[in-house]
């Protein structure tokens, strides 16, 4: 984050929010807070509650229970049109009937500014993200990735207190979401306006974020950088959604796991006595041993690195990651000897 | 269409158009418009409003299929069929005009006015509505809910959002139903040539009794003419329908 972000942005405030649809519980007591100028990422499966969250948040669905604030302002009952945040939903949300800078000026428009202010601001945030150019184009005269930055546009053209970034690259080919991805940080940096940004994809999380929340049935399993994120997970949960893990078998013995012939340290809210660690792939090397304990099944080349997939005696699969160099020499078959770096684990019953 | 270039002994003349501008065709063309523009709109309105109901229930609900089910049957549910059904319910002896009669001692049939252009109007309404409700559903249905969301986040009221967003969206809709529920009043013809004994007040009857009349013989090519002068309307009308639908198609991709 940086100190131009602090400066402009607001501070948001979710306590102890809880949505029941009939039996279902989509959101069991969250409390988030966000700094000014934070970009948060929810980070969830379907289902988990992230979409609910920020939809409250936009004042487009209302919590059971909790309140939401922001900039210290107490938002609970104000109606979604008066909260003055800016939106990006997933995809089609531009308005069809309009050109490119129309849309971008609709909320400038329902604010009462004047013809040539709104196109002067409109075509700012146009030239923001880049499509100064198309500003009389109408959506279907646009590609996905073209599309979802006018609606980015459109959503900064308000000056919004708060910007809800709702799946917004979910609908885009691969190429075109990297892009967009980096862009839409770019741009956040530049507005410095605090950003919620809820996704299921945990490589555009841990991308674009200041901080990840892992959400999961309703609630918050952790809220952390996502470095902290990835190396310490605070949850069996994190540790089993955020990246890969190989689950081995485990003793706990005054805060060190002994894993596959080897000690490591745990991390906190470990289980104790017998368990399994969560074991990174990039934690685990293999070394060719042919009295070695566990056999090459599988090389998968992902380009600069390989996964390899082991099984040892007992049946239990273990893939480790290596450089690629080191990975193409291993043929399945090989007997092997895998052994586990000294990197803190979780260990779970 | 050959036909009414030409003669009774089929030599080539432009003397049937001539016939068209006759006060009897005149007057038919007249009713003919009067009568589909006046049910097509109270169609389109009535029908427009009982469809945004329709699709603001919930998609599952059993009154959103039965009403479609149902818009479905009456639409077809014109002819002969629909106007026995008129006269068994509100002409001279009908139910509903003896029952008020009875209770009330008032007379809902008065001068006849079912059998007239006015009748014409209340009983082609019956499938107006309903071809109404199954032709624009699916552009109340086309309205996206991301477009309301995101009107309303970027600080539209509901008035906001009708009057700038969701309107001039349905409109080219709108007016292509508008413009079909008129081809089809138009070009009905069981209907009226069972309820309307008296005159010729539209041209589809006007035809008839150029084509069949015992009395005016050697009238069949001044029909032919005004099938023609027919199709000419309903072409214009179908061309600005289905400029408006590819207008609407490209913004409901």
């Amino acid at each position: 984050m940086t100190e131009q972000t602090v400066d402009r942005g607001l501070a948001v405030e979710l306590s102890d929010l809880t949505r029941v649809y009939g039996d279902v519980k989509a959101l069991d007591g969250l409390t988030l807070h966000i700094v000014p100028g934070e970009l948060v990422a929810l980070l969830g499966p379907s289902g988990c509650g992230k979409t609910t969250a920020l939809r409250i948040l936009a004042g487009l669905d209302h919590a059971t229970s909790g309140t939401v604030s922001v900039g210290g302002k107490d938002l609970t009952k104000v109606p979604a049109s008066k909260r003055d945040m800016g939106m990006v939903f997933q995809a089609y949300s531009l308005f069809p009937h309009m050109t490119v800078i129309d849309n971008v000026a609709f909320g400038l428009k329902m604010r009462g500014r004047d013809g040539a202010a709104r196109r002067t601001r409109a075509g700012d945030m146009l030239d923001l993200v880049g499509l100064g150019e198309h500003a009389d184009r109408y959506a279907h005269q646009l590609s996905g990735g073209q599309q979802q930055r006018v609606a980015l546009a459109r959503a900064l053209a308000i000056e919004p207190s708060v910007l809800l970034l709702d799946e917004p690259l979910s609908a885009l080919d691969a190429k075109v979401r990297v892009q967009l991805r980096d862009e839409i940080r770019r741009v956040q940096i530049e507005v410095g306006t605090t950003t919620l940004f809820v996704t299921h994809d945990q490589e555009e999380a841990l991308a674009v974020a200041d901080r990840v929340g892992v959400m999961n049935a309703g609630r918050l399993e952790q809220l952390a950088p996502p470095a902290e994120l990835y190396s310490a997970p605070a949850s069996r949960f994190v540790g089993e959604f955020v990246g890969l893990s190989n689950r081995l078998p485990a003793e706990v013995r005054d805060g060190v796991a002994a894993v596959m012939g080897r000690e490591v340290p745990v991390l906190p809210g470990s289980a104790t006595g017998s368990g399994h660690a969560l074991v990174r792939p990039e934690s685990v090397s293999v070394v060719a041993d042919p009295a070695g304990p566990a056999t090459v099944t599988t090389v998968m080349f992902l380009g600069p690195l390989s996964r390899v997939t082991c099984t040892l005696a007992d049946g239990t699969l273990v893939v480790a990651q290596l450089a690629s160099s080191d990975a193409l020499r291993l043929q399945p078959g090989d007997a092997v000897r895998l052994e586990v770096a000294p990197a803190p684990v979780l260990v779970v019953a | 269409m050959v036909g009414a270039f030409q003669d009774e002994a089929g030599r080539l003349t432009l003397g049937n158009l001539d016939a068209l501008t006759s006060d009897a065709a005149v007057t038919a063309l007249k009713g003919s418009l009067i009568l589909s523009a006046s049910t097509a709109l109270i169609g389109a309105v009535l029908g427009a409003l009982l469809a945004y109901l329709i699709v603001s229930m919930s998609p599952q609900s059993l009154m959103r299929r039965a009403t479609l089910a149902v818009s479905g049957v009456l639409a077809q549910f014109g002819g002969v069929v629909l106007a026995f059904a008129w006269i068994a319910t509100i002409g001279p002896v009908g139910v509903v005009t003896k029952a008020i009669m009875d209770l009330t001692g008032a007379n809902l049939y008065g001068s006849g006015w079912l059998f007239g252009l006015p009748g014409l109007v209340v009983v082609y309404c019956y499938f107006q509505i309903p071809l109404m409700v199954i032709v624009f559903a699916p552009a109340f249905e086309g309205l996206r809910p991301q477009w309301r969301e995101a009107a309303v986040n970027l600080g539209a009221s509901t008035w906001d959002y009708w009057r700038h967003v969701a309107l001039p969206l349905l409109t080219p809709a709108f007016l292509g139903a508008l413009l079909l529920l008129f081809a089809n009043a138009f070009a009905a013809y069981a209907t009226a040539a069972v309820l309307v004994s008296q005159g010729q007040p539209i041209v589809p009857l006007l035809i008839r009794q150029a084509i069949t009349s015992e009395v005016l013989l050697g009238q069949a090519n001044v029909g032919f003419a005004l099938a023609l002068e027919m199709i000419v309307v309903v072409t214009v009308v179908m061309v600005a329908y289905n400029l408006l639908l590819r207008r609407t198609s490209r913004w409901m991709r």
